[in-house]
């Protein structure tokens, strides 16, 4: 096979493998997961808020 | 409490502090060095007080002591409060410190002795590099094996990008210094002609990439939530912007040697992906602004907000600017102009400083068991003189900038160049007092810092925070 063959092939994959990525965090599977996990800088415990207004209760 | 319930602060506390400290030292060598463009006898025809050997001092202190140290601090933070876990290893975090440090002062030494490897932003010769690489696989193992023993599921966005950051650093860092040594303060690189120019930008736009974006962007995206108390306006922007980020950064570095002896398809290549950087750069910035939506009202009151929004427009503003400069045309006007220094300058302050220092006041009470810094109303006056500091520096570069690059590639009717170099200089004089002007006040608000940072942790027996339980 030509190289530059070979090169524009890569390319197709990498952009396949993009889209791949982008249509698995838009799915709808993941939303609960996220969630979760967006709230982790919320949740780490402390109990010294500087900001005052916290929406979780301090454990 | 035993010692795997609480978390390991000790560390975090001594890199939060040197942040403070290198942030000073950094910027007074750089209004130094900007007085010194304006009156060159401020050298004293001391060797090393001299221009080219406190410049590099400048670039690795603010770089490495103050933008290191903060990323230090602010990737151990993260990382247990994310993963509800202790901080691995205990002694190799206190070897990171104490190596990084030992790095800091030696770079400090050596730069003004003249000892340098010559290249941009990796001048320290052969035997600090190896500390740094020793002390940087330290960092990735406490780093990463923290990660391991995680007790959530999810490894949160702000870790991903510290990680990237950790690994990148760590491959640019070795294969950018592979050279022979002569003597231990003498080395050659073993890249040679256009290869190394290559190397070094490889290195040079991902040490921006990585080291001054990726993991800048690791502390927004736990900072910005825990000061906005709301999580980040969308979690799935933050895994597509992350992926599409690194990808691509690898790519722009030939842009930094646009019209050289660098084959004419790498630097147009090195353009095409600057170009395309815009996208995943927008995606990190709208997601940090965005999650202030609804909370708009939060940025009256809160100072801290204020410096991390703003930080976010710079790094907009700046990731506009950069792909723009990237272009062949544009930068065949822009290059070796203070338009340069101008954009560096824009995200160095403009984004990674204001970053820097909004997570700081985030983070040093809950370091040191206080509500809040000493003075709310000292970090205002800091944001103010921030923010003009930065506007400033870049306006005064953009008019000496661009004047530069029009006065040097303007010609006349015969072909004869219409202004001498020394018009050009002439020119930029006005503007070079603006810039250390802008300097000045960026670095008044480092030293009100300073007293207010002191206020909150003098006389402080910080106690040990445990560990938040699995639920």
């Amino acid at each position: 096979m030509d190289i530059n063959v070979a090169r524009g092939l890569v390319t197709v994959a990498l952009l396949i493998l993009f889209l791949g990525i982008w249509a698995w965090s838009w799915s709808r599977k993941r939303m609960a997961d996220f969630d979760a996990a967006s709230r982790l800088p919320l949740e780490d415990g402390e109990n010294s808020p500087a900001s005052g207004e916290t929406e979780e209760t301090p454990s | 409490m035993s010692s795997q319930s609480s978390y390991n602060d000790r560390v975090v506390r001594q890199f939060t502090i040197m942040t403070v400290v290198w942030g000073v030292v950094g910027m007074l060598v750089g209004l130094i060095i900007a007085a010194q463009l304006i009156w060159p006898s401020l050298n004293f025809d001391v060797p090393f007080l001299s221009f080219g050997r406190l410049r590099p001092l400048h670039t690795n202190a603010v770089i490495f002591a103050f933008g290191g140290s903060a990323l230090f601090a602010t990737a151990y933070y993260v990382v247990q409060r994310t993963c509800h876990v202790r901080l691995a290893y205990d002694k190799l975090a206190a070897f990171t410190f104490w190596g990084w440090q030992a790095v800091i002062v030696l770079a400090a030494i050596t730069l003004p002795l003249g000892i340098t490897q010559s290249k941009e932003y990796a001048e320290l010769e052969w035997p600090i590099d190896l500390l740094i690489a020793v002390v940087w696989v330290a960092f990735a193992l406490v780093f990463l094996v923290t990660i391991g023993r995680r007790r959530v599921k999810h490894i949160y966005v702000a870790n991903w990008f510290y990680a990237a950051f950790i690994l990148t650093v760590a491959v640019l860092h070795i294969f950018n210094n592979i050279a022979l040594p002569v003597t231990l303060s003498k080395s050659y690189q073993i890249y040679t002609g256009v290869v190394d120019g290559m190397m070094q930008w490889w290195y040079g736009h991902n040490a921006v990439g990585f080291f001054l974006t990726a993991g800048f962007l690791g502390m927004m995206y736990y900072f910005v939530p825990k000061q906005a108390q709301r999580p980040i306006y969308s979690y799935r922007l933050s895994v597509v912007h992350f992926w599409a980020l690194i990808s691509i950064y690898m790519w722009a570095g030939p842009h930094h040697l646009h019209y050289t002896s660098l084959p004419n398809w790498a630097q147009s290549l090195g353009m095409v992906f600057s170009v395309i950087l815009l996208a995943p750069s927008w995606g990190g910035m709208i997601n940090g602004i965005m999650t202030l939506s609804g909370a708009w009202h939060k940025l009256r009151t809160d100072p801290i907000l204020k410096f991390m929004i703003v930080a976010l427009s710079f790094y907009g503003m700046s990731t506009f600017e950069g792909p723009m400069m990237s272009i062949k045309t544009v930068n065949a006007l822009s290059h070796y102009t203070d338009w340069t220094i101008g954009h560096v300058h824009s995200g160095a302050l403009g984004w990674v400083a204001m970053m820097t220092i909004g997570s700081l006041y985030c983070l040093i009470p809950r370091l040191y068991g206080k509500q809040a810094m000493y003075s709310t109303r000292l970090i205002d006056v800091h944001f103010w003189t921030s923010t003009i500091g930065v506007v400033l520096y870049a306006v005064s570069m953009w008019i000496s900038g661009i004047t530069q690059g029009l006065m040097w590639r303007a010609l006349n009717d015969d072909g004869t160049l219409t202004y001498s170099f020394i018009e050009s200089l002439k020119f930029t004089y006005p503007y070079y007092g603006i810039r250390l002007l802008g300097g000045l006040v960026f670095f008044a608000g480092m030293l009100v810092m300073v007293y207010n940072v002191y206020m909150t942790v003098r006389r402080t027996v910080p106690e040990p925070q445990a560990v938040i339980q699995p639920a």
